[in-house]
């Protein structure tokens, strides 16, 4: 469903993603995994048609993303990492003006608003406006959102950030339930290991703008020798430090550094 | 024109949160219009040039079009902050029509200041020179509001720092307004300032408005300054096209 061949995205001197490479089956829940800054939403980005590639290829469902960007964008769903709703307006009008945009007909239109909003337990607050919404009901908005169109793929960006436990399980339980009957391909990012261990059939881990591990769940466990993908990440992303300075400690609070 | 709806329709439906910008932008033409219209109007009508509210009130009813349209960028500039603009970017429309849908959203806006501001001039005696001569007024209108909202949506495009913005606009509409000859007639002042007027898109405004609304003879022609605006309007409008397409978010 998707392919990536040497990806590579260079922010002036940063190569934010450099020479990535991988592939997600049809129907495939795939966890990018990686540090803070590792290029992930970089990535998703390139996928999504929103940054135009430095190199590589990048197919959606058999199309180049470069070519047939609207064949592309018609194809897929997203949440990304920080808000994109417009709070001046309530929250059916947001639902409103996506599925519009989408081209979706009044009558289906409204009926899967309806359903997305009563499944997001927002339908009792959808004449409100955003604004008025706390962080973890926005979020369910752009997620309920991302379902409208009933996108093949569904690209979503630490979906999970800022909330709380019953919402981030039923989150999870929906997108399983929409991957298992809609056949939904989903390409997400988390930096909860828990929940990525949960509903991912294959993970990526990607450090530094470059992929360090692929694989089911049990092969990087099994590869790194550990019982819980937390600590098999933290072997993975912790060798690249240990090989640039010699205690472990100090290479990660330099790591920090650079980041702020 | 699906796209072009809904984002006019959402701008529509956001025009409460224009209620600012519109009163911010009818506050400065209506102090022109008490000061100047009432105040100075007699020494007009005394140097035998005719009522002064007549001659001043065409031009000062474009002046809130002029801002609205030039500031209709900041709500893109918002949206590009604030995320909104990336959720139309990921759609399956073309960036195109995405701007054509801010730009009909944004003159719709500015052209509404433009209908209060009439309504106000009417208030203290302007009188239209008939129904046709409102028509043609009507498209200058529309003429002014399209093509200032075409400037404010390329130069947003452009442009990141929204203060910056803020500005450049400011600093670009203030003498544009002052040397249109909305305060004066451009047949009597000295040559410099009339040459510089022929560089000034919105003395062609004002000229229209002027020569169909007021009624008044034109000081380039009715032709000309639908032209000029037309011409002009459909140069900002590729331009933005480009720029908006070239934004990476
Ligand atoms: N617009 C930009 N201009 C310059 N550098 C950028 C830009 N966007 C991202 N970067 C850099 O690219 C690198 C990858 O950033 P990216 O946002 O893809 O990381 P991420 O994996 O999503 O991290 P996080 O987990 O914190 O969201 C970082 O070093 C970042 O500083
Ligand atoms: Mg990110």
């Amino acid at each position: 469903m998707i392919r990536v061949e040497h990806l590579v995205k260079q922010y002036g001197d940063v190569k934010a993603v450099s020479d990535i490479s991988f592939t997600v089956a049809e129907a495939e829940i795939f966890a990018f995994l990686g540090p803070n800054g590792a290029g992930k939403t970089t990535t998703i980005k390139m996928l999504t048609t929103l940054l135009r590639p430095t190199a590589g290829r990048v197919e959606v469902d058999g199309l180049d993303v470069t070519a047939h960007p609207d064949e592309v964008r018609r194809r897929f769903g997203i949440v990304f990492q920080d808000s994109s709703t417009d709070d001046e307006l309530s929250a059916y009008d947001n639902m409103d003006l996506h599925g519009r945009l989408y081209r979706m007909p009044r009558g289906p239109r409204a009926k899967r608003i309806e359903f997305l909003l009563n499944l997001f337990e927002l339908w009792d607050r959808r004449r409100d406006s955003v604004k008025q919404f706390s962080g973890g009901m926005k979020r369910r908005l752009e997620i309920a959102r991302s379902f409208l169109h009933t996108p093949k793929i569904l690209f979503l960006d630490e979906p999970t950030l800022g909330l709380d436990p019953q919402t981030r399980n039923l989150l999870w339980s929906h997108v399983q339930k929409l991957n298992d009957m809609e056949r939904i391909t989903v390409f997400l990012t988390t930096h909860y290991m828990e929940e990525a261990e949960r509903v991912a059939h294959r993970i990526g881990i990607i450090d530094h703008g470059r992929i360090v591990a692929q694989g089911t769940v049990s092969e990087l466990k099994a590869r790194t020798g550990t019982d819980s993908l937390e600590r098999a990440f933290l072997a993975l992303t912790g060798t690249t430090i240990r090989e640039e300075a010699p205690a472990p400690q100090l290479g990660r609070i330099r790591r920090w550094r650079r980041r702020q | 024109m699906n796209t072009v709806y809904v984002l006019w329709l959402r701008q529509m439906k956001r025009i409460s949160r224009s209620r600012f910008r519109l009163a911010a932008s009818l506050s400065q033409p209506l102090l022109f219009l008490v000061a100047f219209g009432l105040g100075f109007g007699q020494i007009f009508q005394r140097a035998g040039q005719g009522s002064y509210i007549q001659f001043f009130a065409p031009g000062l009813i474009v002046m809130p079009i002029m801002f609205l349209g030039l500031f209709s960028g900041a709500d893109m500039m918002w949206d590009r902050r604030f995320g909104f603009l990336k959720m139309t970017l990921v759609a399956p429309v073309s960036r195109l029509a995405l701007l054509m849908g801010r730009t009909a959203g944004g003159a719709t806006v500015s052209i509404l200041g433009g209908l209060l501001l009439a309504l106000a001039t009417a208030i203290v005696g302007f009188r239209p020179a008939g129904l046709a001569a409102s028509a043609l007024g009507l498209a200058f209108m529309l003429l002014t509001a399209c093509l200032f909202t075409a400037w404010g949506m390329a130069l947003a495009s452009a442009m990141e720092d929204f203060q910056a913005y803020q500005l450049f606009i400011n600093y670009m509409a203030m003498p544009m307004f002052y040397l249109s000859g909305a305060f004066f007639p451009l047949n009597f002042v000295p040559k410099p300032l009339r040459i510089l007027a022929l560089f000034n898109p919105f003395a062609y405004a004002v000229d229209g408005m002027r020569a169909s609304l007021g009624g008044a003879a034109a000081h380039f022609s009715i032709t000309t300054d639908l032209g000029v605006l037309a011409g002009l309007s459909a140069l900002f409008i590729l331009l933005g096209a480009r720029l908006f397409a070239r934004i990476q978010v």
